[in-house]
């Protein structure tokens, strides 16, 4: 019975993920590209994706401290994070990073650095989100369930 | 590429022309002397002139040669009877001599004198026509001249009635006939052509003849004719002198020529016509003439001369005869000569008219094929240039298409995402018509070629049913499609044409079919008939009562119970087809074998809907190009109309034809038919084309029972169940299913347990009780035996109400949404039945997942991307269609990785990482790959 709870838990919560616009489509193409001779993949994937984010954003933060800003080069990072971000589905950062290319095309600093603010904000509710999905997928696999589509 | 193309077709044209020439060569005779027509007309008359004018000549000359004959025999008798009539008078006078002689001489005293003489000769003048009056003349010598004349009593006289000067011998005359008697007593020596007679006469001792001159009495011209008379008889063959001495005297008469030819004349037939001379030619260069006009008239042309012998040797005469008129004109012989000549001049023309038609024809015939070709190198021309353009207009269209779907992907404000979408939606539907055009056009061309590859029809036939599944199911229209079971499993021919041709038919189909059906059945063409035996039904319930189903509403025998234009499709002759392959398993698994010794294979395929039909009035030109049924068709339902005539051209490249029967209101049904080669059945065991889809096996054996109240779709359930392997039993409804089960539950042999039991949304819906039963099924199950059947619904479409009422009633395990495939069945009943790999992913069933779950098998790809997740699931993306997968993360180390030799079989890359440009263009250059 707490299985079942369980895996409507994390039924309802995928959705309302969904629904709230973290995640998008391609979180679900990521899903069924997993399988038994790949039972980690989503876990793996999104696991490169934050090491690659922080990095990014790192990056980002450094460079917008800089007196001479190289925004090139930071168009090139957002690009990147962008690429990964709709990669994994993670919609809204996707979305905030269309933003953050266009102010870097403008060099406009105020608007990079409000930004990147954001990008951070939406990059720490998505990571926790999707950390909090896969405790749940954990729990119902250690009860021996099978995780729902 | 068009320049190649222009010239290529340039150099058809060419030949063609080419061919034409070369068949111009065969001109008949008329033709290859067509100038010299006028020639031989001109030549034909000459002749025929010359010949008509030989004709008359011909005519004439015989003419005249009859003419001249005519003279001649006329001649000839006048002459002749001159000639009689003369020696008649000149033997009276010969008499007439002898008589003197013998009278005056030998009697003494004399028995003859004047008045005798007188007498006797006027007496027998009738025997002497001719002659004018005789005289006797005796011979006196000087001598005896005074004896004489005083026996006389006169003297003798000249001619000039004189006394006659002293001469050696006179003859004077002493009897006369009494019409000459003024010349009594005239001495005949005196006159000079009398005395020469006289002479001659005494020394021949015959008649002689003076030559012609005018007498004294009737100033006629005559001649004298004179006789000796002989004192004594004569020795045989006297001498001249001894005729000379015993001369004594001499007999003379006038012969009156001109009144005896005269008389003559008048005597004979054509007389008028005929102009008559006779002449004293004694002296051949002086003719005298005797009688007729000395000036000559009459035709001068012709003339005949006829000897005449009047006794006198020393004298000749002849007579000449002429026409007195020219020869008239031959009328007989012009008319007959010209009528020739027109008749010939009319047939000449008729000949020359008739060669100068059929050179004009025959020229309007070479003209006619000269355009032909001209107009057929028009239409490959225009064919040629369609195709042309339409392959030029595609290759920026798929620019045009693929950058708008690159422009969809990137950030676009939703009202610039329509846009872009309402352009990639027309640019879609530009494509499908050019490329629809294209076919045409290459069809038109003959330059579609078909291939001949080993392919699954079934499974081609459930792809194109999956294409048209949403859209009918959105409608409620039943997708079905059947195959019979004589159908090989594999057969050689051109899958992608066949496809285009199914897709046409049943697309067209669903556009014109709001509810009801659409139905796709195959099956061979050589079929044999129905049963005969109507009773052959594989239904557990005969099949008889389908109609107390439903009540109220007719039904119809067809797959949804909606009537159809061809009736052929209904149960009634379906169930015999069925039926019969049920029946006949056994018999043609030998035909079977005979059957695979022939080397191709017939198929009759029919695409049956009950949509809005085609107008009668537009069925005979359905498969016109670009023409529909009526412009409001296409402002209805869309589409160009260059499909069905697409589809007819197909079919008969494929060596079938293709009609259909159409019902407005009811329905169409097309029904082709297509010629396969067979395929070996070692051939393609071993070599598995991809397009032959697998089908799992792990169904083969199960038992199931099909509820179903229509036997078609109750059929297509159970072909595609048999195509699993499965074995199919039918149940009218649930209610007899669950007895039949039951009966079987009960008798505990339960070899026939059925391991899955498929009930109709309709038949499910229809029986009252139905969740009842199968609640009564699935315990009755429960109670004897270890497994319970699982229970499925078939539904063409359902709504979320009746799927929990569905639920409620015991169809927990699954819903199969139709049209049915045997593939997605397979999934399905893996999913329900637990067997085999785990559920498919993703939303819905995959079709042919496990098609694409090999497509990569065994291939190397090369995945370069800079950003690592993305390449992470890039690379996740291509593991799963079991490709392996190296990963680069630059341009550079690509391009190490792509060192030659290299194996792999694809790249795919990051086109927008930073530092590409160079080795885009290295890795470009590599080639042989598919980037």
């Amino acid at each position: 019975m707490d299985l079942v709870q369980l895996q409507r838990q994390l039924v309802d919560y995928r959705t309302s993920l969904y629904h709230e616009g973290f995640l998008d489509e391609q979180f679900t193409q990521l899903q069924s590209l997993q399988d038994e001779n790949n039972p980690d993949f989503v876990v793996e994937v999104v696991s490169l994706f934050f090491e690659d984010s922080e990095r990014l954003l790192n990056e980002l933060s450094k460079a917008l401290e800089q007196q001479v800003i190289d925004f090139k080069r930071m168009d090139a990072q957002v690009h990147q994070l962008k690429g990964s971000s709709s990669s994994i589905g993670a919609h809204r950062v996707q979305k905030l990073c269309i933003v953050f290319r266009n102010y870097c095309e403008a060099q406009n600093v105020e608007g990079c650095l409000k930004c990147l603010q954001q990008v951070k904000h939406e990059y720490g509710i998505i990571k926790t989100k999707l950390e909090s999905m896969f405790q749940l997928e954990q729990q119902i696999l250690n009860a021996g369930g099978s995780i729902p589509v | 590429m068009g320049l190649k193309l222009q010239q290529s077709y340039h150099h058809s044209v060419t030949v063609k022309v080419n061919e034409q020439m070369g068949t111009k060569r065969g001109y008949t005779f008329i033709q290859a002397n067509r100038a010299w027509l006028p020639k031989f007309l001109l030549l034909w008359v000459m002749v025929m002139a010359f010949l008509s004018t030989w004709i008359y000549k011909k005519m004439d000359a015989d003419n005249k040669v009859r003419r001249k004959e005519v003279l001649s025999t006329m001649c000839d008798q006048r002459a002749r009877m001159l000639q009689d009539q003369f020696s008649v008078s000149v033997n009276h006078v010969h008499a007439l001599a002898i008589l003197v002689s013998t009278f005056h001489y030998y009697k003494d005293p004399s028995a003859i004198d004047q008045e005798t003489f007188a007498e006797y000769t006027a007496r027998t003048a009738f025997e002497r026509p001719l002659l004018s009056g005789v005289a006797y003349a005796e011979r006196v010598v000087h001598s005896e001249r005074e004896k004489f004349e005083r026996q006389h009593g006169w003297t003798i006289k000249t001619m000039k009635r004189e006394p006659s000067p002293i001469r050696d011998e006179y003859a004077p005359v002493i009897f006369s006939q009494e019409t000459v008697s003024y010349i009594e007593s005239l001495d005949m020596m005196s006159g000079e052509e009398d005395r020469e007679n006289i002479l001659r006469a005494r020394a021949t001792g015959k008649a002689v003849l003076t030559s012609p001159f005018r007498l004294l009495g009737s100033h006629h011209l005559g001649v004298v004719l004179t006789f000796p008379v002989y004192k004594s008889k004569l020795p045989p063959s006297p001498t001249e002198q001894e005729r000379i001495e015993a001369t004594a005297g001499y007999l003379g008469g006038a012969f009156d020529v001109e009144s005896l030819v005269e008389n003559l004349l008048g005597q004979l037939a054509g007389n008028q016509a005929i102009l008559v001379n006779v002449y004293d030619i004694t002296n051949s260069s002086d003719h005298l003439i005797m009688y007729g006009h000395q000036n000559q008239d009459g035709d001068l042309a012709l003339l005949h001369e006829s000897k005449l012998d009047f006794g006198d040797p020393f004298r000749k005469h002849q007579m000449i005869c002429r026409y007195h008129q020219k020869a008239p004109t031959s009328w007989t012989a012009l008319t007959t000569a010209f009528l020739f000549f027109v008749i010939c001049l009319l047939v000449g023309y008729i000949l020359y008219g008739a060669a100068i038609h059929i050179v004009k024809v025959e020229d309007d015939f070479h003209e006619m094929e000269e355009l032909k070709v001209r107009a057929e190198a028009a239409d490959v021309a225009k064919s040629q240039f369609l195709a042309t353009v339409s392959h030029e207009i595609r290759t920026p269209m798929n620019g045009i298409l693929g950058m708008l779907a690159l422009l969809l992907d990137t950030d676009l404000s939703s009202t610039q995402r329509d846009y872009a979408q309402t352009a990639q939606v027309c640019g879609k539907a530009l494509i499908t018509l050019i490329n629809e055009v294209l076919d045409r056009a290459k069809i038109e061309a003959g330059k579609l070629e078909l291939e001949t590859v080993p392919f699954d029809l079934r499974s081609i036939l459930d792809d194109v049913l999956s294409l048209f599944s949403e859209k009918s199911r959105n409608k409620g229209v039943e997708l079905a499609v059947f195959v019979s079971d004589k159908v090989p499993e594999m057969v050689m021919g051109d899958p992608g044409r066949f496809r285009q041709i199914i897709t046409n038919l049943v697309g067209n189909s669903v556009k014109f079919t709001e509810r009801g059906h659409i139905f796709v059945k195959v099956h061979l063409a050589e079929n044999p008939k129905p049963m005969e035996d109507p009773k052959a039904e594989t239904c557990l319930n005969g099949g008889s009562d389908e109609d107390a189903l439903v009540s109220g509403a007719r039904q119809f025998k067809t797959l949804s119970g909606y009537e159809a234009a061809d009736e052929r499709n209904s149960w009634d002759s379906f169930k015999h087809l069925v039926a019969d392959e049920e029946l006949r398993y056994d018999a043609s698994v030998k035909m079977k074998a005979a059957d695979e010794a022939s080397q191709s294979v017939t198929l009759m395929v029919s695409v049956e809907d009950t949509g809005i039909g085609i107008p009668l009035i537009a069925q005979d030109r359905v498969f016109m190009p670009f023409m529909q049924a009526d412009s409001s068709t296409s402002r209805n339902y869309g589409g160009t109309g260059i499909g069905l005539s697409i589809t007819k051209c197909l079919v008969e490249l494929m060596g079938g034809h293709i009609s259909f029967i159409s019902r407005p209101q009811v329905g169409s049904t097309f029904s082709f038919t297509t010629v396969f080669g067979r395929c070996k059945r070692a051939s393609f065991s071993d070599t598995k084309k991809p397009n032959a889809e697998d089908l799992p096996s792990g169904f083969r054996g199960l038992k199931a029972v099909v509820v179903d109240g229509k036997p078609v779709r109750a059929a297509v359930t159970r072909y595609h169940l048999k195509r699993l392997g499965m074995l199919v039993e039918f149940a009218n409804s649930v209610k007899i299913a669950a007895s039949a089960c039951g009966k079987n539950g009960s008798s505990c042999g339960s070899k026939t347990q059925p391991d899955i039991v498929l009930v109709e949304k309709d038949s499910w819906l229809s029986g009252e009780d139905g969740g009842l039963s199968l609640r009564t099924l699935d315990r009755q199950q429960n109670g004897h035996v270890f497994k319970s059947p699982k229970m499925i619904l078939l539904a063409t479409n359902i709504t979320n109400a009746e799927l929990e009422k569905a639920r409620a009633a015991g169809f927990a395990d699954t819903t199969i949404m139709k049209p049915l495939r045997a593939s997605m069945v397979a999934a399905c009943l893996q999913q329900v039945l637990g067997t085999g790999k785990k559920r498919q992913p993703g939303r819905g069933m995959l079709n042919g997942s496990s098609v694409l779950g090999s497509l990569l098998c065994g291939k190397k790809i090369l995945v370069v991307d800079d950003n690592m997740v993305n390449r992470r699931v890039a690379a996740g993306a291509l593991k799963k269609f079991g490709a392996a997968v190296e990963c680069a993360e630059s341009g550079k180390a690509a391009l190490k990785l792509l060192q030659l030799p290299h194996s792999f079989d694809a790249c795919f890359m990051d086109i927008q990482m930073p530092e590409m440009d160079g080795y885009v263009y290295h890795i470009f250059n590599i080639g042989q790959l598919t980037i």
